[in-house]
């Protein structure tokens, strides 16, 4: 029977409605504290090189300059200028050697931004340039340039470090996915398809660029930033200044996007190190340039070949990935794992190798971007099912349909059975598209199952005043996503409330309670679950006073729907609280979970992908056009619809960009597209005619009330189902994306000859 | 570096502001509490920093803030009347038009400028009107839905 409720599973409005349409929303950019500093960043011209001399006289000479600071600044005062969630390898500022064009080399702290700028332009740095390497495959080579002579320190945390040993030359992390005899089934395969598969370099582009205010109150650092993971960068912090965890407050207000770029430490160590030796609150403000050289996606060179018997059905998958990673270690290992457990697709394998080898490179850091390793691998894994679809006479639909995963069975051996019914998902996104497509509409679609990288720890707390309202206390970081109305909304229905009587704080580790991070789609889930643990502990506590107020076993004392029924008499809330104080007085709840119980099994939920397009290509010019788009959310249980709405429309555009316009260009040592002019997002335009954003409840996740994260899976598809589109229209599959007028062009003229040449 | 005495009436009041020439437009109100209006891409290409000037919409980002001299300025925080939300935010609120929010007050504004030339858009001129206002969040759908149910009070959800 389905439970009901009364505030989940309504588009309730969002509560941070009226901050943000009014402008007074406030973000880490917008903070300011009196005696401000300001800090700019003086980045390497250089992409491998080692640091013979820094001349910062002039510089420091230069008006309303207070500090010049070099990394061996950081290292002759004690501090450990490293930091890293894995691999704790990345400087604050560049120690001996820079490893990327655009890398911090050097702070310059002055009165105001415009004397720091004034200033960073005197300072000199004399380089011995190294030979330098960008490719990947290039970086793997024998005799290529080695990035990290010494290895940094592993942090050993369960959650993000499979412990690796033995890493040799550039490879950063290496991943691998293995059962079956793959080279036997091959051997035997009546059809195999191969190719190779390319997905680019991405940049997020959160529109409020990395940014953060450092102080020190007294000794405890307090850092204002952009971070959606408040408490991890805490940690790193902590270890940087050899501080204690309580003495370090984190703070992220409002959050001018994430979608995973701003997961992890970014700029803040350099805020605070420059707060440090200055004495003074200092704000570090990025351009979006220097955004653009801060963090971007992995990219990825996929061989993949996929065995099949003539009736369609899947006898193994071979994969050998390559990511390009970038200087330093960051999100790159887990990322690389994700694209090798993501690759091959929620199907029945009977032989599977994926071998993926993330790969250290004189470029931007590679970390975190909405999907992680999922988009990357599908493109490969999802056109091999329509290319064998082509070869053997299949229905592409039906070809994964005869292949794809029910409920409950496993597509990672002892991992958690899948939670979704993704051959009805795929029905009702063929449905939508009209597939398999009529008139000069092309159509193409896709499937994915992502082990969410959500480990399961996460609290929450719950004041309930004395007039029956109450406060939620959440350290995940609302980033648009909407968390704070979905926890709100949770809080609301355990305990009886109207939403109004429901405020939410966040973000902030001096005050919220403990919360692993806000990525991998987990907050609905995993928070909400510990949202609701402490809606149980505050009324457990009520019962208590309760039973004390009137003197009756506790037993004796039921919950109502906002409050309790004790002899005979229903108070609400607040009578109990006041009566038992006197006067004022709350009662405070605080839930807590952790990888047992409900969330025992990893992960804790699959995120599903299911989403495609029908479109037309411009056969004179290449350009591609999105006639509709559609996807399916499998949410499990949608507890704020129009919101699971905006995840998944969200994130398909998102994923359109990369599938049609978005990659950063390396050309040389140089990143030569660092600016929005150049590296196209989508717009208004791009918008396809027709959206179509379905919706599957089928109860199925282990978040409250059955709900599942969203927000990544539409993304994880999208290129794919593109690229899929494409080659339906003109007779052959781009095995490239972004699929730009001109690949597209030149996949057209190269098909035409081939056709001729055969003729 | 010049500094000159400028008159603008800033959401609805008149000001006589002293500015540096090389002071941009973004900077001035920044600086005046008005934080509302966001600084994104810095190259007239985002349309985070829309505000209006004399009813037009413009980067402020790549606008000085003397070109602002005897002028009208308007911003986010000019929109609402007093605790009354404009139609246009309450549709933002309505059509969940919104996610992060860093795009909203530049969006909002560049809107306000299409319904004080053309009351009555269609989609596709919603469309065309806010090509120069990127968001990364939501998009788009809900946005075009919104500035047309301000347009049209009709139109608007129950």
């Amino acid at each position: 029977m389905t439970e009901r409720h009364r505030v989940a599973g309504t588009s309730a409005p969002r509560v941070d409605g009226i901050a943000k349409v009014t402008g007074a929303a406030r973000y880490a950019i917008d903070l300011s504290v009196p005696g401000m500093a300001h800090v700019i960043v003086v980045r390497s011209t250089r992409a491998h090189a080692r640091i013979k001399r820094i001349e910062r006289d002039a510089a420091a000479a230069s008006p309303g300059v207070l500090r010049v600071i070099t990394g061996d600044d950081l290292l002759a005062a004690g501090l450990t200028p490293y930091y890293g969630h894995v691999v704790a390898d990345h400087p604050v500022v560049a120690i001996g050697k820079v490893r990327y064009h655009g890398e911090p080399v050097v702070l310059v702290v002055a009165e105001s931004r415009r004397e720091a700028a004034e200033a960073a332009d005197l300072v000199e740095i004399e380089y011995e340039e190294l030979p330098s390497v960008t490719d990947a495959s290039e970086a793997l080579a024998p005799g290529a340039p080695i990035l990290h002579e010494e290895r940094g320190a592993r942090v050993g945390d369960e959650g993000m470090d499979g412990g690796e040993a033995g890493l040799a030359g550039n490879v950063c992390s290496f991943a691998q996915v293995e059962w079956g005899d793959v080279d036997e089934a091959f051997k035997r395969a009546p059809v195999v398809v191969e190719g190779e598969y390319r997905f680019p370099m991405l940049y997020g582009y959160a529109m409020e660029p990395y940014n953060a205010l450092a102080f020190f109150d007294q000794g405890d650092l307090v850092v204002y930033s952009s971070a959606q993971h408040v408490y991890m960068v805490r940690r790193d912090l902590a270890r940087m200044f050899g501080l204690t965890l309580a003495r370090v407050r984190v703070i992220a207000p409002y959050v001018g996007g994430g979608y995973g770029t701003k997961s992890y430490t970014k700029v803040e160590g350099m805020a605070a190190m420059a707060a440090y030796f200055t004495g003074r609150p200092v704000k570090l403000d990025c351009s979006v340039e220097e955004a653009m050289l801060t963090t971007r996606s992995d990219s990825a060179f996929i061989r993949a070949r996929s065995a099949f018997t003539r009736d369609g059905m899947l006898l193994a998958r071979d994969f050998e990935i390559v990511m390009n990673s970038g200087a330093y270690t960051d999100n790159s290992p887990l990322v690389n794992q994700k694209a090798a457990n993501r690759c091959f697709g929620p199907y029945k394998i009977p032989a599977l190798r994926v071998r993926s080898t993330s790969t250290f490179t004189n470029t931007v850091p590679a970390s975190s971007l909405r999907g992680f390793g999922a988009p990357q691998g599908n493109i490969a894994g999802e056109l091999q099912m329509d290319e064998a679809a082509l070869r053997l006479g299949i229905d592409a639909v039906e070809l994964r349909l005869r292949n794809i995963l029910g409920p409950g069975e496993e597509l990672l051996p002892g991992k958690r059975g899948l939670d979704a019914d993704l051959k009805e998902d795929l029905r009702s996104l063929a449905s939508s598209l009209g597939w398999p497509g009529a008139g000069p509409g092309s159509v193409g679609l896709g499937v994915s199952a992502s082990d969410a990288g959500a480990y399961p720890t996460s609290t929450a707390a719950v004041r309930i005043h004395s007039d029956g309202s109450v406060t939620l206390f959440t350290g995940s970081t609302e980033l648009g996503q909407g968390s704070r109305t979905v926890l709100s909304q949770v809080a609301a229905e355990e305990l009886g409330l109207t939403l109004e009587n429901v405020a939410i704080v966040g973000g902030d580790t001096g005050v919220v309670t403990y919360e692993r991070t806000t990525g991998a789609s987990r907050t609905t889930t995993v928070t909400g679950r510990a949202v609701q643990e402490a809606c149980k502990d505050a009324r457990r506590r009520v019962r208590e006073l309760a039973a004390q107020v009137f003197g009756v076993p506790v037993a004796s004392v039921e919950d109502t729907v906002a409050g309790v029924r004790v002899n005979g008499q229903e108070l609400g809330y607040g009578a109990v609280i006041e009566r038992w104080f006197g006067v004022g007085g709350e009662v405070l709840g605080h839930g807590a979970v952790r990888k047992a119980d409900g969330f025992a099994r990893m992960p804790p939920f699959w995120e599903i992908g299911c989403s495609g397009v029908r479109l037309t290509v411009d056969r004179e010019t290449g350009v591609v056009e999105i006639e509709k788009l559609a996807t399916v959310g499998d949410v499990g249980f949608a507890i704020n619809p129009a919101l699971v709405h905006g995840q998944d429309a969200g994130a398909s555009m998102m994923g359109l960009g990369a599938a049609l316009h978005e990659e950063l260009i390396y050309e040389g040592e140089q990143l030569v597209n660092s600016n929005v002019v150049d590296y196209r997002v989508p717009r208004f335009s791009d918008l396809p005619k027709d959206v179509d954003l379905i919706l599957a409840e089928r109860r199925d996740g282990a978040g409250p009330y059955g709900a599942k994260g969203s927000g990544e899976g539409a993304s994880n598809t999208i290129g794919g189902a593109v690229a899929s589109a494409i080659g339906r229209a003109i007779g052959v599959f781009p095995h490239q994306l972004p699929a730009t007028p001109e690949r597209v062009w030149r996949l057209m003229r190269s098909a035409e000859a081939a056709t001729k040449h055969r003729g | 570096m010049g500094r000159r005495e400028i008159k603008v009436r800033l959401n609805g009041t008149d000001r006589r502001l002293e500015v540096e020439d090389q002071v941009l437009l973004i900077e001035l109100v920044r600086s005046l509490g008005l934080v509302g209006t966001k600084l994104s891409c810095d190259t007239e290409v985002c349309g985070a920093c829309t505000v209006l000037l004399d009813g037009r919409p413009v980067s402020s980002c790549t606008t000085l803030a003397i070109e602002a001299d005897g002028r009208t300025v308007e911003t986010i925080e000019g929109l609402a009347d007093g605790t009354r939300l404009h139609p246009l935010q309450q549709a933002f609120i309505d059509r969940f038009a919104f996610q992060c929010g860093y795009c909203t007050p530049g969006m909002i504004m560049a809107a306000k400028a299409l319904l004080d030339e053309r009351p009555d858009p269609d989609a596709a001129a919603v469309r065309h009107w806010m090509e120069g206002n990127l968001c990364r969040c939501t998009g788009y759908q809900t946005i075009v839905e919104a500035v047309l149910d301000a347009a049209d009070p009709a139109r608007r959800l129950p």
